[in-house]
């Protein structure tokens, strides 16, 4: 799983009113190299929650990424660099997803999150 | 050979051998790859070049993820089914993998995917596989989640098998009142085995913009495997329904009359029956104290 699909996961369980973002546990990770593509970056920028992604970024020890960011950032070639690097190229292999609000867990194995919920959690 | 979705739950049925079939059937492999390429192009990215982040509904082993890939998308692919998502591990699917339910709704945060494609996957939600299952409400949350996560005037193109007429409209009904406008687009409808239902659905309110596509070999033009024909079709199917209308039965609020009832006794007679004659008192109304 990237960070990328960290970024737009929230808690599914019912009554869950704040779910997102998931604290990611992160036990292992790998980076796998990505040709970077400004084009994407710019067009997935405004959807990225930014505080979570740098949060989830310091997760898996990179702590490259500002505390803020906006648009104006996207011309920099080197935040590009590290925005992408981020975004695409660390995925968390082992670990698991937790919900802020009630605590549960979401386990993490061979890089796919187990989503699924318990019938009292629908 | 019945139906897959009588036969087990998704995460039963899509076991280690039939998940296998999905790396070794050259055949499979093909018609899952034109189906989502088929299922990309309904969905009418913009041509700019963009990479996008898009769904993939029922992954599976992410053969129609490969389409995506291919053409330098991003993606999101969930599946309930976990031998199906190693299978995708041992392909070295491009996107990022979930195991979950999407009847129980997605969990995405809203407005931030650009397009779902999914191959012949929601049709499950019809079927109740445990005693919590409620097919409506795992509609309902399913397309309700999905219109909450999509980006304004994004497209979800939903490739299903409905079981029949009844499931589909079903289908149908629950995507419109998650809001979504849209209808079904159906290739090759003369032909039993290349029939494909796209339900085609546009997040946002009906513009002049979300025109419905057209569907391929409308015309009769037939679908051949190695050959695809180009031109398609020129007649737009909104829901293809294959029952016709019943006859409406002449009744009046005054019963059949006096004429039908001659009619029919005359036609017992010639077929040799013993009738009674017919007097004043055929078909004659009763009193009304009686």
């Amino acid at each position: 799983m990237r960070l990328l699909t960290h970024n737009m996961l929230s808690c599914n369980i019912k009554g869950v009113a704040n779910g997102f973002p998931l604290r990611l546990e992160a036990e292992k990770w790998v980076e796998k190299e990505v040709e970077l593509n400004a084009d994407f970056l710019r067009h997935i920028f405004p959807k990225i929650e930014w505080k979570a992604l740098a949060g989830a970024a310091r997760a898996v020890g990179y702590c490259e990424l500002p505390e803020e960011a906006d648009a104006a950032m996207l011309d920099s070639e080197d935040f590009l660099r590290r925005f992408h690097h981020a975004l695409l190229e660390i995925h968390v292999e082992e670990g698991a997803l937790v919900c802020p609000e009630t605590g549960r867990g979401f386990p993490i194995t061979k890089g796919i999150p187990n989503m699924l919920l318990h019938e009292d959690e629908v | 050979m019945p139906r897959p979705e009588v036969q087990a739950p998704p995460e039963i049925f899509y076991n280690e051998t039939e998940a296998r079939k999905y790396t070794t059937s050259s055949r499979i492999i093909e018609i899952q790859a034109k189906i989502s390429e088929r299922a990309l192009e309904l969905l009418a990215l913009p041509n700019d070049g963009v990479p996008r982040l898009l769904l993939d509904i029922g992954c599976g082993s992410g053969l129609s993820g490969e389409t995506l890939s291919e053409n330098g998308h991003h993606w999101i692919g969930y599946d309930i089914s976990e031998s199906m998502l190693n299978v995708a591990l041992e392909r070295e699917a491009e996107g990022d993998l979930l195991l979950a339910d999407m009847g129980q709704g997605l969990g995405l945060r809203p407005g931030v995917v650009d397009g779902a494609i999914s191959i012949s996957a929601v049709q499950w939600l019809c079927y109740a596989d445990k005693s919590s299952h409620e097919p409506r409400m795992r509609l309902k949350a399913f397309f309700g989640s999905l219109y909450r996560c999509l980006a304004r005037g994004a497209r979800a193109v939903l490739q299903l098998y409905a079981e029949n007429m009844d499931q589909s409209e079903m289908i149908m009904m629950y995507a419109m009142r998650a809001g979504f406008a849209g209808g079904i687009v159906v290739d090759w409808p003369h032909s039993s085995k290349a029939r494909k239902a796209y339900l085609v659905l546009t997040c946002g309110p009906p513009s002049v913009q979300s025109y419905l596509p057209k569907g391929k070999g409308e015309d009769g033009a037939m679908c051949s495997e190695d050959e695809e024909s180009d031109d398609d079709g020129n007649q737009t199917v909104g829901i293809y329904d294959r029952t016709r209308p019943r006859k409406k039965a002449k009744i009046n609020k005054n019963g059949k009359g006096k004429e039908w009832v001659f009619k029919k006794k005359e036609q017992m007679r010639k077929k040799g029956y013993s009738v009674p004659p017919d007097t004043k008192y055929t078909a004659r109304k009763r009193k009304a104290h009686f």
